[in-house]
C-alpha cells in the first residue's frame, strides 16, 4: 500500500486529521528546497537530532502568538471584522480569528489571556448571561479546535471572567483548551489561586506559571502556549528541534569529553540546522510577507525566537556516571544532580553564544526549551530535565530538584504532580507548596487528582475515556489522543508517583 | 539532647492549617485500642526478635540494641509486624539541630511544624529546645497530643508553642479507660485550660462504628464546651493497621459516613461552629 493509500484508508482518522496527514506527507517528499547536510542526516539517524516532525520545508513558524488585545481594538480588515462591542461579538470574533492562526498542528497554540480580553464585556452583562456566552465559546473551542496543544492563559489578577471560566471548565470537564494561571502571590489573591487549584485537581488545569520569573525574562508581554511554552505576545517560536541528550552522551568517552567536545559539536550542528530553517521560514515561505496576521500587525517578525529543545537529561547524566538503576540516579543522587546542573550550565552557555538570524528581540539568540517528549522516545529519554517516571523522590525533594533546573528554560519547562484525593479538601496546604515552589525558582507547576477522566500525559491533556476509545479502534475527535496512547504504552506516562495521603490518626 | 524519631513527613495537609512538616516521636503513655500506628507506642527493648525477620538484612543486634541500616531497608514493615512489644526498630535518635536541618530543607513550602507521635510531650525538654529554634526560622509550632501531659503547669513550653491539637477520645471516664487503658481526667482538664489560654488549635475525636452512644456523648460534651472557639475534627475509625485486640474491641469495619454526618449535626446543635469530617 502506498503511504497516501494507508492514510486515506485509516478508519481511526477523522476527515480533518486525514487532510493534515496528507499535507504532512506532501511536505516530507520535498527534500530539494531545504536540503539537509550529510552531517545533519547522520545526527538525525543517530537520534541525536530530532526535527519533531516539523517537516522538510517549513511554511509557517511552529508556534504563533497573535496579539489578540490589538485585534480586539482594531478588528481585522482581512476578516472584515470590526472591533467587538459586546461579549457575543468578542467571542465570535475570536472564534473566527482562531481558525486563521496557523501552527505546527494547524490549530492555534495560543488563544490569548482570555480573562483580560473578555473582562470588559463580561462586566457589562449579568453573570448568568455572561456564563452562558462563555460556555458556548468554550464548547465551540473544545469541538472545533480539537487539539490539546490549544492553550489559553488567565491571571495574574482575579476577574469575574477568570472565575466563570474556572467554573465552566469544572462543570464541562473539557480537555481543550489547556489553561495556565499566570501566578504572582503579590497580584493573585489567595482566594482566586485556591479556585484555580480546585479546578486543577479536578480537571488537570490550569497549571501555575511563575509570573515574576517570566516577566523578568520576557517582560509583561509574554504568553504561555502549547504545553507550557513561554513566548512573546505578537511573536512566537520559529522552530523547535530537539537534542536528545542520551544519544548525544553515547558519542562521548568521558564526562569531560562530553562537555568539551561532543556537546559543543552537536550544539553547533543543531544551531546551524535551526538557522537554516528560520531563514527559510522568513525568506522563502510566504508567511511573513503576506499573511494578514503579519500585515495587520498582530505579529511582528522581531518578536519571534527559535526554541532549542532538549530531552533526556536524566538518562544522559546516568549514562555518563555509569548509573544502571535510574532509582539511584538523577533526581535521587546529589552527584548526578550536580552533573545535571553542570551540563545545563554548559548547554546554556553554548546555545546563548550562538548568534542566530532574526530573533531581534532576544539579542539574536535562541532560547532553551525542555521538550515534553514524544511517544517514540520510549524510556530512553525522559522529557526535558525531568526525573524518569517511577523514580520520582518524595514531593519535597522532587520540587527542590526542579528548582535547580527550571531557570535554564525560558521557553518552557514544567513538572507534574499527581495528588491523592484529600488534597482537594486542603487547597491552602497545596497553595503553600506552590508558593514555596515558585519562590524557590520553579517555573511551572501542574497537578491533577488520581482517578480523573482528563489527565495530563506529558504536557498536554487527554481524556482516559478517549484513550479507551482508540484502544477499541474508534475515532477520537482529539488529535492528541493518539500521542497519549503511545506515551501511556511506551513510557508509562500515566503511572507517575502519587503524592499520597499520610495521616497521623 | 536527642529524641527518638519514628518518622518525618515533609508535607502534611492533615496536621493543622496549611502545609506542615509532621514529626512523629516514639512512645506513648496511652494504649489506644484503635491506634493505627501501634509500633509508636513503646520504646524498643532490644529483644532482637525482628532482626532475623528482615528480608534484606537491614537490622543487626549490637550491644543489646537494634541497629537499623536505612540504606538497606526496603520499607517492607515486616519488622513492625513481628515486634510483639508495640515498637519499631526503625527509630532515629536525632538532636534538635538534626531536625532543624531537615526543616530548613523544606522551609519554603511549609507554614510550620507539627509534633506528634506516639506522644510527643514525653519529650518535653526536647520540644522546648526544638520549638525555640524553629520559631527563630519564622515558622509556627503545633503540638498534637493525647492530653496526658499537664500543659497548665508548663509555661515555658506554652510560650514557644503556637497551639495544641488535642485528642478527646471519650468524655466518659470508664469508656476512656477501656479504650486507652488510661484515665481522662487530665485530658479534660487540658481541654478547658487550652481553650481558656487560647492555645487550642483543634480537637479531634475518633468516631467508632460500634459505640454510637459513647460517640454521641463525647461529641456533645466537647461541642458544648468549645462552641465557636476552635475547630472540631471528627475522624472516622478505620480498621487499617489496628492490632488484633483493637479490632476485637472496635470492629473490622469503617465508621460510616452517615454516622459521621449525624454526629456533625449534633455538634452544630450543641454550638460547635467549625466541624470537619
Ligand atoms: S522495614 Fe526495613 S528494617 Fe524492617 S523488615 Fe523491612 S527491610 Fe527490614
Ligand atoms: S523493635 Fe520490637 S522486636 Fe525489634 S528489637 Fe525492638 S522490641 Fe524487639
Amino acid at each position: 500500500m502506498t503511504k497516501v493509500h494507508q492514510i486515506i484508508s485509516d478508519t481511526t482518522l477523522t476527515y480533518h486529521q486525514m487532510m493534515l496527514s496528507l499535507a504532512k506527507l506532501a511536505e516530507s517528499e520535498d527534500s530539494a528546497s531545504l536540503p539537509r547536510t550529510p552531517e545533519e542526516l547522520e545526527a538525525l539517524k543517530d537520534g541525536i537530532l530530532c526535527d519533531l516532525n516539523e517537516g522538510l520545508v517549513p511554511f509557517r513558524p511552529r508556534y504563533i502568538i497573535p496579539d489578540y488585545a490589538k485585534f480586539m481594538k482594531q478588528g481585522s480588515a482581512f476578516l472584515d471584522l470590526k472591533a467587538p462591542e459586546d461579549l457575543w461579538e468578542a467571542c465570535n470574533s475570536l472564534l473566527i480569528l482562531y481558525r486563521h492562526v496557523p501552527s505546527i498542528t494547524s490549530f492555534p497554540v495560543y488563544l490569548g489571556n482570555l480573562d483580560e480580553l473578555l473582562e470588559p464585556f463580561v462586566l457589562e452583562l449579568d453573570e448568568k448571561t455572561a456564563k452562558k456566552c462563555l460556555g458556548l465559546f468554550l464548547t465551540n473551542i473544545d469541538r472545533t479546535l480539537t487539539d490539546s496543544f490549544v492553550h489559553a492563559d488567565l491571571g495574574p489578577k482575579e476577574s469575574v471572567t477568570g472565575r466563570l471560566i474556572l467554573e465552566l471548565t469544572e462543570e464541562m470537564q473539557l480537555a481543550i483548551p489547556n489553561l495556565t494561571l499566570k501566578y504572582d502571590p503579590e497580584q493573585t489573591s489567595d482566594e482566586f489561586a485556591q479556585l484555580c487549584l480546585k479546578c486543577m485537581l479536578n480537571t488537570a488545569k490550569p497549571s501555575f506559571a511563575n509570573h515574576s520569573m517570566f516577566v523578568e525574562e520576557w517582560t509583561e508581554n509574554y504568553a504561555i502556549a502549547s504545553c507550557y511554552n513561554g513566548l512573546t505576545v505578537g511573536g512566537g517560536g520559529f522552530t523547535l528541534p530537539r537534542m536528545r541528550m542520551y544519544e548525544t552522551a553515547l558519542k562521548s568517552s568521558s564526562i569531560d569529553d562530553f562537555l568539551d567536545n561532543v556537546l559543543p559539536h552537536y550544539v553547533k550542528l543543531m544551531c546551524q540546522f535551526m538557522d537554516k530553517r528560520v531563514r527559510f521560514i522568513v525568506e522563502e515561505s510566504a508567511f511573513f510577507k503576506s499573511n494578514f496576521l503579519v500585515t495587520e500587525g498582530l505579529l511582528g517578525l522581531e518578536k519571534f525566537t527559535g526554541m532549542y529543545g532538549m530531552v533526556g537529561l536524566a538518562e544522559c547524566v546516568n549514562y555518563l556516571l555509569n548509573i544502571k538503576d535510574p532509582k539511584q540516579g538523577y533526581g535521587n543522587n546529589p552527584e548526578a544532580d550536580a552533573l545535571g546542573v553542570r551540563i545545563m550550565a554548559r548547554l546554556d552557555e553554548l546555545v546563548s553564544s550562538h548568534v542566530a538570524p532574526y530573533c531581534d528581540a532576544f539579542g539574536h539568540h535562541y532560547r532553551l526549551h525542555a521538550q515534553v517528549g514524544i511517544d517514540s522516545d520510549g524510556r530512553e529519554n525522559s522529557p526535558g530535565a525531568r526525573i524518569p517516571i517511577g523514580c520520582e523522590p518524595d514531593m519535597a525533594s522532587h520540587i527542590l530538584h526542579s528548582t535547580k533546573f527550571h531557570k535554564y528554560f525560558p521557553t518552557g519547562i514544567g513538572d507534574i504532580f499527581k495528588f491523592e484525593e484529600t488534597w482537594i479538601k486542603t487547597p491552602e496546604a497545596l497553595l503553600d507548596i506552590i508558593k514555596g515552589a515558585l519562590a524557590g525558582g520553579m517555573r511551572y507547576f501542574s497537578g491533577y487528582l488520581e482517578n480523573n477522566d482528563v489527565v495530563r500525559v506529558t504536557g498536554y491533556l487527554v481524556k482516559k475515556s478517549e484513550l479507551a476509545k482508540l484502544d477499541n479502534h474508534q475515532q477520537s475527535l482529539n488529535n492528541c489522543s493518539i500521542f497519549g496512547v503511545g506515551a501511556r504504552d511506551t513510557s508509562d506516562a500515566l503511572d507517575r508517583r502519587v503524592e499520597a495521603y499520610e495521616g497521623t490518626d | 539532647m536527642k529524641a527518638p524519631i519514628n518518622r518525618i513527613i515533609p508535607f502534611s495537609n492533615v496536621d493543622g492549617p496549611g502545609n506542615r512538616m509532621a514529626i512523629f516521636f516514639q512512645s506513648c503513655p496511652f494504649k489506644c485500642m484503635y491506634c493505627h500506628n501501634p509500633e509508636t507506642i513503646q520504646m524498643c527493648i532490644g529483644c532482637g526478635l525482628c532482626v532475623k525477620q528482615c528480608p534484606v538484612g537491614a537490622l543487626t543486634l549490637e550491644d543489646k540494641k537494634v541497629v537499623w541500616d536505612e540504606k538497606k531497608c526496603v520499607q517492607c514493615d515486616t519488622c513492625i509486624k513481628e515486634c510483639p512489644h508495640l515498637s519499631s526498630p526503625k527509630i532515629k535518635w536525632m538532636s534538635s539541630d538534626d531536625l532543624v536541618e531537615e526543616i530548613k530543607k523544606v522551609q519554603l513550602f511549609i507554614r510550620g511544624i507539627t509534633v506528634s507521635g506516639g506522644e510527643c510531650t514525653q519529650h518535653r525538654d526536647f520540644l522546648v529546645e526544638l520549638f525555640t529554634k524553629v520559631k527563630g526560622l519564622g515558622l509556627t509550632c503545633l503540638i498534637d497530643s493525647n492530653g496526658s501531659y499537664d500543659f497548665s503547669l508548663d509555661e515555658e513550653l506554652m510560650n514557644v508553642c503556637d497551639g495544641v491539637m488535642l485528642d478527646v477520645k471519650a468524655t466518659d471516664p470508664s469508656f476512656h479507660q477501656k479504650l486507652t487503658h488510661s484515665d481522662n481526667e487530665l485530658v479534660l482538664k487540658n481541654l478547658s485550660f487550652l481553650l481558656e489560654a487560647g492555645k487550642l488549635e483543634e480537637v479531634r475525636t475518633v468516631i467508632l462504628p460500634t459505640f454510637p452512644d459513647e460517640n454521641e456523648q463525647t461529641v456533645r460534651a466537647v461541642s458544648r464546651l468549645i462552641q465557636g472557639k476552635c475547630r472540631y475534627k471528627l475522624l472516622r475509625y478505620r480498621p487499617f493497621g489496628v492490632r488484633k485486640e483493637g479490632l476485637d474491641f472496635c470492629g473490622q469495619i469503617l465508621a460510616s459516613q452517615q454516622e459521621a454526618e449525624h454526629l456533625k449535626e449534633i455538634a452544630f446543635l450543641e454550638g460547635a461552629e467549625t466541624v470537619i469530617i
